[in-house]
């Protein structure tokens, strides 16, 4: 497996996209599959009926968060030869507390978020604070696509279609300071918008704002993605528009969403799962199969990939979800089983 | 009013409706591609809860027998219970084949490293147990022992909650309510507990 900037050597793992079933595809054959379905139950009520109970099962959806066509580079360096999880089941299966803990709810609450204008601050250990609008996210740097496999601690998985900038660029612009060891990571706190943040009972009793944080090493590492894009478009609310970080070789609580503020410090910060349950939830959460998870094994994982609740497939997991070649250097002589 | 014998029937066509009805809802829901992008841990949490609704229910109809003095209603209990041994069962499948794929080792694995699992199973194994020994000729064959082995719907009735309470993340707010419920239909019945607990100690 070679992978060096600028020369690209296609690895064992890596194959074209054309072995992807195209979104497109997939989108005619689920509305197809629909059709036949809705279709059959919908022809055989009578009119009047139609609407209400229609209504009642939710088919009259509330108004959808309109993203937009990004421009960026395709897919080359990054990208992985396993099945893209489809967009519907991507952008329909979400971890957002602040929208609630349901894996649906983040898709039914976060429709109305405001994502622009938006502000996000570069601040601390730098020379350069920045302060960058809802346009620089998406202009500033030059986007790029990266198929990355998302594996979440909960032990399912996805391969997503990311679009968006390493971290890197950001950080050089703001020119860390000497001393710099952490960046923290922290998510926009508005219980106005975010209904979790308002009431326990829906945000799952999480302390607000939600904050992560990774080492300064694994910040300016290559794989490390500012995303503000999925399959093409800007991300919608429930994935973090307008701005998330993809930490793909961790659990995908790291990757925090909608961030409102990066700062650079010189020590390690608190982050919200390791201060909830820190015996559950450690600071560097790589994937690692070998430790397992207090309530259930992390040796496999099951794939949300294009087929339907029986065609999943349960997969070993793979040390730092397979990116090891990129960043097991970062944890030489670091003990994995104690910092999980 | 009273429950009389000609009414039973109806009152037990009405109760496998409601038992029934959200298992439909469920399928529905699902087949409609409205349970979420992956439905799988959708499909698991609601059977689990179905097994506490159905189990909380089944623990309603003696002191409500007893309250509203029909004593009729008892004949129902059996019909609540095999459903919530249904929903047990079904939750118990959904994880099995949906979750971990028919990974059989894995189940055996998981379920004995696991404490939340263990205290799952233990719940599901007591609830087989009263499934299989629930019918007439089970309980005249049994005699005493019947009752006996179906005190043990109590440690069930605990088993269940502490489960669901380990099983979440942070959200313990819905796990918790389960709990003082299930703990409050306990107490209802703290006399015939204690008595139970004495013997079998």
């Amino acid at each position: 497996m070679t992978f060096s900037r600028g020369i690209l050597t296609r690895a064992q793992w890596q194959e074209s996209e054309a072995a992807v079933t195209p979104e497109a595809v997939f989108r005619e054959r689920r509305a197809l599959i629909k059709a036949l379905g809705m279709g059959a139950v919908g022809a055989s009520l009578p009119g009047q009926v139609h609407a209400g109970i229609l209504d009642l099962f939710g088919d009259s959806k509330p108004k959808e968060f309109s993203t937009q066509a990004l421009e960026y580079a395709k897919a080359s360096g990054f990208v992985t030869d396993e099945a893209l999880t489809p967009e519907t089941k991507v952008i329909r299966h979400n971890n957002f507390y602040e929208f609630g803990t349901g894996k649906q709810d983040p898709a039914a609450n976060s429709q109305g978020m405001r994502v622009d204008p938006w502000q996000l601050t570069i601040e601390g250990l730098v020379d350069k604070p920045l302060t960058l609008g809802f346009d620089d996210l998406l202009r500033r740097y030059p986007l790029e696509e990266r198929i990355y496999r998302l594996r979440c601690v909960e032990a399912w998985s996805m391969v997503v279609p990311w679009v968006g900038f390493p971290l890197a660029a950001l950080l050089k612009e703001a020119r860390v300071k000497s001393g710099a060891t952490h960046v923290a990571f922290e998510t926009l706190f508005d219980p106005e918008q975010m209904p979790g943040q308002k009431n326990r009972l829906m945000g799952g009793g999480i302390h607000y704002p939600y904050v992560e944080g990774l080492t300064l090493a694994e910040a300016m590492n290559e794989l490390t993605l500012m995303s503000v894009g999925l399959y093409g478009k800007t991300l919608p609310p429930q994935n973090g528009a307008p701005i998330r970080l993809v930490v793909p070789w961790k659990y995908g609580f790291k990757s925090i969403k909608s961030i409102v503020k990066i700062r650079v410090l010189a020590k390690q910060p608190p982050t919200s799962w390791n201060r909830l349950v820190p015996h559950e939830y450690g600071f560097y959460a790589n994937v690692n199969p070998q430790v397992d998870h207090p309530r259930w094994s992390q040796a496999s994982e099951r794939r949300i990939g294009p087929g339907g609740l029986f065609s999943a497939e349960r997969i070993p997991t793979r040390m730092f979800n397979g990116y090891g070649d990129y960043v097991a250097e970062l944890y030489r002589g670091l003990d994995l089983r104690t910092h999980f | 009013m009273r429950l009389t014998p000609k009414q039973l029937p109806w009152l037990k066509a009405l109760l496998h409706l409601a038992c029934a009805l959200p298992l439909c809802w469920l399928i529905f829901q699902v087949m409609s591609d409205n349970a979420g992008g992956d439905p799988v841990q959708f499909i698991i949490h609601y059977t689990g809860k179905g097994t506490l609704n159905a189990l909380a229910a089944t623990l309603c109809v003696s002191p409500l027998a007893r309250w509203l003095k029909w004593p009729l209603l008892i004949q129902c209990r059996r019909l609540l219970g095999l459903w919530c041994f249904a929903f047990g069962v079904l939750h118990l499948l959904a994880f099995l084949s949906l979750d971990l794929l028919f990974a059989w080792s894995m189940l055996l694995s998981e379920i004995v490293k696991r404490p939340y699992l263990v205290v799952g199973a233990s719940g599901l194994l007591i609830l087989t147990a009263l499934a299989l020994t629930s019918f007439k000729a089970a309980q005249r064959k049994m005699g005493r022992r019947w009752q006996q082995l179906h005190n043990w719907v109590y440690l069930a009735a605990m088993l269940g909650p502490v489960h669901y309470f380990w099983s979440v993340k942070s959200e313990i707010i819905e796990p918790s309510i389960y709990l003082g419920a299930f703990i409050l239909l306990l107490y209802l019945r703290r006399d015939r507990l204690m008595r139970w607990l004495s013997i079998t100690a």
